[in-house]
């Protein structure tokens, strides 16, 4: 970089000064900003084995075992298309806690979210790259999910049922990512992970996601009605009929309030996060 | 130059400002001004309040008590975000993006940005465009950190620490790119320990020291604020014995050598020969800003005490 740029190649500050007028986003520049920063996000979690290989081939291994092998063995579809259900919810849980919670997480612990924050970067095409991420992620497992039951399990649903588990699959992003978005903003970078799978886990069990629940003694059964994934679980579980038996609006309305807590536990770790950030750093 | 820019009002201003960490008080009545074209040098030891200034403004802290103002608006304002750009003292961003890719990114941001080429180029990372974050070496990294800053194509630029962790020689390039960007017009905000950096590039320096400013103006006048000259020598003559001696400031061994911090060095030197015979290895030389800082510092913990 040695006088490269003093010999002509400096920029002149003058010619740009002019067109500094436009620091208002015009709709295709901010269109081009949330892009960039999806794209990039999701790169660069692509490219994080830690991340791709718990969130992305688990859901997989798992179904191709306890779907394609096992339920060859067996007279039945029931279990290759009840685990279909439940692993899909798996599948989207993972990358919205891994990627957005933890994620997020480091991202404030290593100081990149304090710089952005300086640059003009809408704050909202942040949080939309973590989420798009997510929701690829998830469908990525979803999609294979469905290749798997469909070719290699015998999973036989009517058109509408795949396109409706689907959505109501890839929709779980909206709490989970408010989960880990609550995560992201209390926990340190480090201990993120360790936060995140002492709730991942736990919850993915408890919830139902690789035993049916009405395996597990009562007291479980109770816990699994206080946990997102296990409403999100009843409503994909409902779409192929094979779900519990409980109201949908139960599930949508203990989902939304619960979505509406975890952000509110978000905003409040962020505020509090203001008041320490610089002793921190320094 | 003073007399030509007093005039004009300041590009980005602190007035006030007294800023608290719960009980920890971080800034305490500081007032800071930066002038248009100029390299500001912030500088103070560990901990004095550099960051905590930058930070405000920067906008990524909230002002608690003063004021805070760039290019007249809020330091968080956009119109400021624009024409500003940043190196702050981060750890690092994603390891798993490519320099290229960082710096495309980046320049998204900014309605006028510098070419993706012309910024490899000025950070000197034309080589490693492809090469993954994560991979480089810390002088490498800081060098990305630096693109970035740069990206926008700032009229202001903060640069927090900047040489940390770089070597002589990667130090020594940065600087000629900073001064490079002073002859395009840039204004430059510099915080460091490094006096050496703050003597090589800045034209104003300010002093901070547990949150005030305790001193203000060019290196030379800083320099200028000291005892004046640095009597070095090998002597028997005792640090104590040297200190009630012509002019004496401050006196210390240092290795073989006592060093006397004087304002009267003829008179001293002439006291020293008189005294020991055998006195060797005499040089006077002018102060340097590490010998202003620390009496500067010294006068403030003095001043607290």
């Amino acid at each position: 970089m040695s006088g490269k740029l003093a010999e002509a190649e400096a920029p002149s500050a003058g010619a740009s000064m002019q067109a500094r007028d436009t620091h208002r986003l015009t709709p295709a520049r901010r269109f081009h900003i949330y892009l960039l920063e999806a794209r990039f996000q999701f790169v660069e979690v692509l490219r994080e084995p830690m991340f791709a290989v718990p969130t992305l081939a688990f859901p997989l291994i798992f179904y191709l075992f306890f779907g394609v092998i096992m339920g060859a063995r067996g007279v039945s579809l029931a279990v290759p298309t009840y685990v279909l259900a439940t692993y899909g919810v798996f599948g989207v849980l993972g990358p919205a806690l891994f990627g957005f919670g933890a994620g997020l997480a480091n991202e404030r612990d290593t100081g990149v979210l304090l710089l952005k924050q300086t640059t003009p970067m809408p704050a909202g095409a942040y949080l939309f790259a973590k989420v798009m991420a997510a929701l690829i992620f998830g469908a990525v497992v979803v999609a294979a999910l469905f290749l798997m039951a469909a070719h290699a399990a015998g999973v036989a649903l009517y058109r509408w049922q795949w396109f409706a588990l689907a959505g109501v699959l890839l929709a779980g992003v909206i709490p989970f990512c408010a989960l880990g978005l609550a995560i992201g903003a209390w926990a340190r970078g480090r201990s993120a992970v360790a936060v995140v799978n002492l709730v991942f886990l736990p919850m993915a069990m408890l919830s139902g996601l690789w035993l049916p629940i009405y395996m597990f003694p009562d007291v479980m059964q109770d816990i699994a009605l206080a946990l997102p994934a296990y409403h999100h679980a009843q409503l994909a579980l409902k779409v192929i009929a094979m779900d519990a038996g409980q109201p949908v609006p139960m599930h949508l309305a203990v989902l939304a309030g619960e979505t509406l807590v975890f952000l509110a536990v978000a905003a409040l770790g962020f505020r509090r996060a203001d008041s320490f950030s610089m002793r921190r750093s320094r | 130059m003073q007399a030509g820019t007093t005039h004009s009002s300041p590009l980005a201003s602190l007035s006030r400002i007294t800023h608290r960490y719960g009980p920890v008080l971080a800034l305490d009545d500081l007032d800071l001004e930066v002038r248009r074209g100029e390299v500001l040098g912030v500088l103070g030891p560990n901990g004095a309040g550099k960051t905590t200034a930058i930070s405000l403004l920067l906008g990524s802290l909230q002002v608690q008590e003063g004021a805070a103002s760039v290019f007249g608006f809020a330091p968080g304002a956009p119109e400021v975000r624009v024409r500003r750009g940043a190196m702050l003292q981060i750890s690092g961003i994603s390891a798993n993006l490519t320099v290229r890719e960082h710096i495309e990114l980046f320049r998204a941001y900014y309605p006028a940005p510098i070419p993706a080429s012309r910024l490899l180029a000025m950070a000197g990372l034309e080589d490693l465009a492809r090469r993954r974050y994560g991979k480089l070496s810390g002088g490498q990294k800081q060098r990305v950190m630096f693109a970035l800053a740069l990206a926008g194509d700032p009229e202001l630029l903060f640069l927090d620490e900047p040489t940390t962790g770089l070597d002589v020689d990667a130090r020594h390039r940065l600087w000629s790119e900073i001064r490079a960007l002073r002859e395009s017009g840039r204004t430059t905000v510099l915080t460091t320990h490094n006096l050496d950096e703050a003597d090589a590039l800045a034209d104003r320096v300010v002093v901070i020291h547990k949150g005030q400013r305790i001193a203000e103006g060019t290196p030379a006048e800083i320099k200028s604020r000291t005892a004046g000259r640095l009597v070095r020598c090998v002597t028997r003559i005792a640090p104590d014995e040297t200190a009630s001696l012509p002019g004496v400031v401050e006196a210390r061994t240092r290795g073989q050598h006592l060093e006397a911090l004087t304002t009267q060095p003829e008179a001293l030197v002439r006291e020293l020969l008189a005294r020991d015979q055998a006195l060797a290895d005499l040089t006077v030389v002018a102060a340097g800003l590490e010998e202003a800082f620390l009496a500067l510092t010294r006068d403030g913990r003095e001043g607290a005490a």
